[in-house]
């Protein structure tokens, strides 16, 4: 829909909107291009400025085993967060979405991992799941050492998934019980009309209606498991039992600011941006058509 | 009060021309109400008097003022939106008085002046309520109560009536006539309702199109429509639009081979000449016997309307609807004559379908 | 509509009652370990129902992780950003949706698309922006040689430096720019019928004035909804905070905290404390939330259309 009724004034509207774009100049634009420029540079020891180097720093990125080995696991992070994170807000969106009494409660409760920071969940997780606290840390009492997330990778990666999966709760819970509500109730009554009953109806026709949004989740849970993972793992494990829960953004953070190997790191942020802008960008065509074929 | 002249007014959006050059003249203290059918771009032409909307050429004045670069609040002027405009979140006085409190007029006065008008259109008890909590029609009150607040030298009014129901609409057509009776300010309202438009204004302006086909009073465009547009706008049951020829004997021919001597024409007769015939349905009379100057036709249907009925019949292929008084049953198919007042017959040209007046 | 599935129903309390015990628990352990003395605490399998230590754990972790300083950080931070957030965004929009200027949809596009660059894709550059945050203009001006232009004129040396670490300008500022808040002001400023703009302009009042007296009345649940997230999320900032300050003492927020709080590797295992500490830590946006539900969630959800 176009807007016929503009103001007319020439300094105005640039003055209104100066601040915002000195701003993502500043801290977004600019600094996304010092990466590019560390990323195809390298710091010379002896100091006198940044040296072009080309694809190095990223042949080095991607010739290293171990970085690989964090792309895998970011990978594997991502789907396993992602998944049980959606699938729970759904079985309970589906289940709210009934609006049996009562249900209210249920509701208002789910909401609530959407306000807590990421470290202070992480806190939370670690003493749930301290080995030698009385929580998990009980089974170490029946069958000793079963469970031990300060030595075990495998234990120590699954402790940070549930608590991301837990953390995304709140936000996927919201999204999806706006979907379902947002289908009119009348398809509902012609499903019952057909002799659907309401498990029927859930598999039948609520899911396959609120796929643009599942699709959208699905999208934003994956780029916040990039993201977002970083709080949480500095809390709760600073990426070890021997990196074995670092993940890309724990390992740039790790290289440039511990490392001080700003072009390593540099470029190593390049490759996550084109992750996230290739999922936007996906992101973007997927609701396109979605528009088309409405 | 302002006298308001429009010359060769243009306007363009982008390369497609929606006004195509409008000359108006509208006196002091006159209502004029502009009509036409959807997209014509009446709208357009008051949002230009309003400045709301860019000239893209020809002159505007507003008293002895060229407006066309003055802003909206300079020019004097104050606007009745289709859809009320009412700011939701201010009171019914804060809405009519926010014109006077950005024009820096102090409370003890805006309050005054907001009670003063709001007493004229009898919102004096709703003072304090959001638009939100009033009817349609209390709503249309607020909306002329802000523009009347201004006391300004124009009132606009763009289809103001269109989101009430038809009852509400008759009485707030009475309380704007009444309004500019006591006011006397120049008003200029759109419209696409003849009704609304017949009983409301001193002079009409029919548009088509982007451009103006016909001025002038409410009876002057019943009775002597300037085009075949006017004709077949104006008038409820439409006017009877008959098209025709000349033959070699001077007849009028339409339809399947109809015939017609209708005296009017006198003028015209030239064998190959081309014609639209018009008569407006109480023009037609329905005579049982076959009389000179009477055509055949057979009864389609009625429409019963209560104090009168129309015929719809067909004549050799032309759709002819006439006004029937009598409370007669006619059945389907019945041949009837219809006969047509020689006084009441309109000639237009089938080219560019103005007006051909017969002894002109 | 009538329609009776018993089992069914059941089954719907059964999994919505599982579903509250997940989310819940956390909330719950957290709240009973911080009220268990480190005796309790450290009992194998650990009671959980809550005790009677809870302040005095408060108080522990109160002192250990000089929470009033930091908490009111957090504050002036939290407020800050989101304060600033919604000025930046309300008046970039007003820009966007209120005029028409050609690069208006450039600038849109450009504010939309820093949304693809989160704050930790960007750190390590982004850091030294803090360090001088003047210091992309002085690049510029360098580049196009106007820094020697300027000197050889006036004898005057351009040496642009604006420092921002350990200040809450640089704990704010960042953060300040805004794609999500742009564009949901955006979605909402496109809902403002076009007659009322009219209606404005022929009562005399010019774009600020209609800015003020119209559109910022009109958009207060949305802004409300926005402030909400706003705050929540940037009381929970944890990255940027840890690397723009060094002066933890003076200039470190409650989120940061956290870390400073978990039991030492060999240390005294008082995990009641630690509890405490993020129990105070979670409460005020876990309040905000559940207050601000309503709004908060509409705010959430128009994002997305």
């Amino acid at each position: 829909m176009e807007r016929r009724a503009y103001y007319r004034n020439r300094l105005l509207p640039w003055l209104l909107i100066a601040p915002q774009l000195i701003l993502i100049f500043v801290f977004f634009y600019w600094p996304a291009s010092q990466a590019l420029y560390w990323a195809f540079t390298l710091e010379q020891a002896w100091g006198g400025g940044n040296v072009w180097v080309g694809f190095d720093n990223f042949r080095q990125v991607f010739g290293d085993a171990r970085y690989w080995n964090t792309v895998m696991r970011s990978g594997l992070y991502a789907l396993a967060a992602t998944g049980i994170s959606m699938t729970l807000a759904l079985v309970l969106a589906l289940f709210v979405d009934r609006s049996l009494r009562g249900t209210k409660i249920f509701q208002d409760v789910y909401i609530w991992p959407y306000a807590i920071a990421a470290p202070a969940a992480g806190v939370a997780f670690r003493f749930i799941f301290s080995p030698e606290a009385g929580l998990v840390g009980t089974l170490n009492g029946m069958w000793p050492g079963i469970w031990n997330p300060a030595t075990n990778g495998a234990h120590a990666l699954l402790m940070v998934i549930v608590c991301h999966a837990w953390l995304g709760i709140g936000y996927n819970f919201i999204f999806f019980l706006a979907a379902l509500q947002m289908i009119p109730r009348s398809m509902f009554e012609a499903g019952a009309m057909d002799g659907a009953g309401p498990a029927r109806r859930m598999i039948d026709l609520q899911l396959p209606l609120i796929a643009p949004t599942t699709f959208f989740l699905l999208i934003m849970n994956i780029i916040s498991s990039f993201t977002d993972s970083f709080g949480l793992i500095d809390v709760m494990t600073e990426g070890g039992p021997v990196g074995s829960t670092e993940v890309m953004v724990y390992k740039i953070y790790f290289d440039g600011f511990r490392g001080l190997d700003y072009s390593g790191a540099a470029a190593q942020s390049i490759v996550l941006m084109l992750l996230v802008m290739a999922l936007t960008f996906v992101q973007f065509k997927w609701i396109e058509r979605r528009i088309h074929y409405a | 009060m302002a006298a308001i002249t429009l010359k060769s007014v243009k306007k363009n959006y982008g390369k497609t021309p929606v006004i195509h050059g409008v000359n108006v003249e509208i006196e002091a203290g006159e209502f004029i109400v502009i009509l036409g059918p959807s997209g014509c771009g009446k709208s357009t032409l008051l949002r230009m008097i309003a400045g709301l909307e860019e000239v893209t050429a020809g002159e505007i004045h507003i008293g002895d003022r060229l407006v066309n670069q003055v802003e909206p609040r300079d020019r004097g002027c104050a606007m009745v939106f289709q859809n009320y405009a009412l700011y939701p979140h201010m009171t019914v006085a804060q809405n009519i008085g926010y014109s006077l409190k950005v024009a820096g007029v102090p409370r003890a006065q805006r309050d005054e002046r907001v009670r003063a008008v709001a007493k004229s259109v009898g919102l004096e008890d709703y003072l304090d309520r959001r638009p939100g909590q009033l009817s349609g029609g209390q709503r249309q009150r607020v909306a002329m109560a802000r523009a009347m607040v201004r006391e300004p030298k124009v009132f606009l009014f763009d289809e103001p009536f269109s989101n009430l129901d038809a009852k509400l609409r008759v009485a707030m057509r009475a309380e704007v006539r009444r309004l500019h009776r006591d006011l006397g300010v120049t008003s200029v309202f759109v419209t696409h309702d003849q009704t609304e438009a017949m009983t409301l204004a001193d002079r009409l302006i029919i548009m088509n199109a982007g451009r103006v086909e016909q001025i002038g009073k409410p009876s002057e465009v019943y009775n002597r429509p300037a085009s075949r547009f006017v004709a077949d706008f104006i008038g409820s049951p439409a006017m009877n639009l008959i098209e025709g020829m000349f033959d070699e004997q001077g007849h009028f021919v339409y339809g399947r081979g109809g015939r017609l001597a209708a005296e009017p024409l006198n003028g015209q007769r030239r064998p190959g000449r081309k014609l639209v015939l018009g008569v407006r349905p109480e023009a037609v009379r329905r005579t049982n016997e076959q009389k000179p100057g009477a055509i055949p036709a057979l009864v389609e249907y009625i429409e019963e309307l209560g104090a009168a009925r129309l015929i719809h019949a067909d004549a050799s292929g032309t759709r002819i609807v006439a006004v029937e008084t009598e409370n007669v049953d006619i059945p389907s198919g019945a041949p009837v004559h219809l006969e047509f007042n020689d006084d009441a017959l309109h000639v237009f040209s089938a080219e560019d379908g103005r007006r051909i007046d017969a002894h002109a | 509509m009538i329609e009776r599935s018993p089992l069914f129903n059941a089954i719907s309390y059964a999994m919505m009652v599982i579903g509250f015990l997940i989310v819940v628990t956390p909330f719950w352990v957290v709240l009973v370990a911080a009220s268990q003395s480190l005796s309790e605490i450290a009992r194998v399998p650990m009671s959980l129902w809550p005790s009677a230590h809870l302040w005095e754990n408060i108080e522990a972790a109160w002192n250990r992780a000089d929470l009033g300083p930091k908490l009111l950080n957090s504050l002036i931070v939290a407020l800050g950003v989101t304060f600033g957030k919604i000025t930046i965004a309300a008046l970039s929009a007003f820009s966007i949706v209120f005029f028409n200027y050609r690069a208006r949809m450039v600038c849109f596009w450009m504010i939309f698309v820093t949304l693809m660059l989160p704050l930790e894709v960007r750190i390590v550059p982004t850091y030294s922006i803090a360090a001088n945050a003047l210091s992309p203009f002085q690049t510029l001006l360098d580049t196009l040689g106007l820094t020697g232009l300027i000197s050889a004129l006036t004898g005057v040396e351009v040496s642009l430096n604006w420092n921002l670490l350990n200040s809450y300008t640089g704990l704010i500022l960042p953060l300040v720019a805004t794609a999500t808040g742009t564009f949901l002001y955006r979605q909402f400023f496109m809902t403002v019928p076009d007659e009322l703009v009219e209606a404005s302009k022929m009562d005399g009042s010019g774009p600020m004035r209609f800015f003020f007296d119209v559109l910022i009345p009109l958009s207060r649940t949305n802004m409300l909804a926005l402030a909400t997230i706003m705050f929540v999320s940037s009381w929970n900032q944890y990255l940027w905070p840890l690397l723009v300050t060094t002066d933890r003492e003076n200039y470190g927020t409650v989120v940061m905290q956290l870390k400073a709080l978990i039991p030492a590797q060999n240390g005294t295992p008082d995990w009641n404390v630690t509890m405490a500490g993020a129990l105070i830590i979670m409460l005020p946006p876990l309040v905000i939330v559940a207050l601000a539900q309503r709004w908060f969630v509409r705010g959430l959800i128009s994002r997305d259309k």
